[in-house]
């Protein structure tokens, strides 16, 4: 009894310390002494964050045969190149807090790790190729940006870096939208057609409402969150609308106006029907995009298999020099 | 050999021009250290951030423990010596 009250002690005490150095701004590194809340809500989070770059390449990969010219196809294959390596950040940050990579991979396969609900949407067309680069991945830097201040340091760092490739990404997508509303009648509405279909899923990138979202309390508190969910997605719709009114594109929302006294836009209600629908597997590409993910992990072990038999087979040599 | 190894982990540093200290970048898997400094390049180069990438076994590291802080970055105040203020130099003496 005596020696339980003593570790509830101790462990107070360090909960009080750590919340001490939180809230001087300091930054939290691999080993120092963490709640398991904290490292438990990091790996959730980073690992999720890694697996959404990573099944993010799919939707676009879609398109790299069919780009319509040489450049748009070195683009694509640079923009994709780009958010693979984002996910080799993320995972490494993520391995920090004592988690394995094959762990993290293992709890994608099984459904226990998540990723952004985003990419279970199809990129039907060019111009969608175009809308994932401009909204999803304009709401991905708004995240990202306030990431960048996130307590945890290897995670801060990771975002840092991954910021500055991200606008190259945002633009490249914005070019693609403001091509076809140049173009032709069909051009224009293959776009706009793209823009109604992930104007809504974009927005729902940011999370549910403050008023709703589970897990903010600690998140907060611990400053792995700088900003809430709302604060974020209101960002994004204000620096988004005045784009799409420069190439005249629609924003699929009829309730959609501005706030003078906010100075920002009211928006419509969001479909959190549809956002929980598909997050639980009901999605128009869930199953593809984890088949796919499965599929080339399975057919890529060979590849680990002869890397390790080469390094063996090297070492073996250097002994018998 | 486990069919889904994930290879072993390598830390990277990157020096970004001729001159500059070696900074961590952050981390590769790599079966080998010729593989590791490849990943490396690939993963953490791909826009001419880096003249030269040092790769390193993570097992390899030893980092001190935050327990140890106080002990070891000791501002070390008794010892003002250490600071050029510390002496009084003659008046008239010049570039010193
Ligand atoms: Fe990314
Ligand atoms: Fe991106």
């Amino acid at each position: 009894m005596e020696l339980l009250e003593k570790t509830e002690e101790v462990r107070r005490e360090l909960l009080k310390h750590f919340e001490e150095k939180i809230e001087r701004g300091d930054a939290i590194e691999p080993r120092d002494k963490m709640p398991d809340a904290y490292r438990k809500h990091l790996i959730r989070q980073m690992s999720q964050h890694a697996h959404s770059e990573v099944i993010g390449m799919q939707p676009e990969g879609n398109w790299i045969t069919r780009a319509p010219s040489l450049r748009a196809k070195q683009i694509l294959l640079a923009k994709i190149q780009d958010e693979g390596g984002h996910g080799l950040y993320l995972y490494s940050a993520a391995e920090t807090l004592g988690i394995s990579r094959s762990e993290m991979i293992a709890q994608l396969h099984s459904g226990k790790a998540k990723y952004s609900n985003i990419f279970n949407y199809p990129a039907l067309t060019w111009a969608d190729v175009g809308a994932i680069g401009w909204l999803v991945d304009g709401a991905a830097i708004v995240n990202q940006v306030s990431l960048q201040r996130t307590s945890y340091g290897p995670y801060s760092r990771a975002m840092v870096r991954i910021c500055k490739e991200e606008s190259f990404h945002q633009r490249q997508g914005y070019e693609i939208m403001t091509t076809m509303m140049r173009g032709t009648k069909d051009q224009q509405e293959m776009a706009q057609d793209a823009m109604n279909r992930w104007w809504w899923p974009s927005l729902m990138m940011f999370g549910p409402h403050d008023s709703e979202s589970p897990h903010s309390g600690d998140a907060v508190k611990w400053k792995i969150k700088r900003h809430s969910n709302d604060e974020l997605r209101q960002k994004f719709i204000d620096k988004t609308v005045q784009q799409a009114q420069v190439i005249g594109l629609k924003i699929p929302d009829t309730d959609l106006k501005w706030n003078e006294s906010k100075g920002g836009y009211d928006h419509g209600a969001i479909d959190w029907n549809e956002f929980y629908r598909v997050i639980s597997g009901n999605g128009p590409c869930n199953k593809q995009r984890m088949e796919h993910h499965k599929k080339v992990h399975n057919e890529g072990a060979w590849v680990r298999e002869a890397a390790e038999a080469y390094r063996m087979k090297q070492e073996k040599k250097l002994i018998h020099l | 050999m486990a069919v889904d190894s994930q290879l072993a982990s390598w830390e990277v540093f990157m020096q970004s021009k001729p001159g500059a200290n070696y900074i961590h970048a952050g981390g590769v898997h790599a079966a080998d250290k010729n593989m590791a400094l490849q990943n490396a390049r690939d993963t953490y180069t791909r826009r001419g951030e880096g003249t030269s990438i040092w790769v390193v076994p993570t097992d390899a590291i030893v980092a001190s423990n935050p327990d140890d802080n106080d002990m070891l970055f000791d501002p070390a105040n008794d010892k003002v010596y250490r600071m050029p203020t510390f002496y009084t130099m003659p008046e008239g003496a010049k570039a010193i």
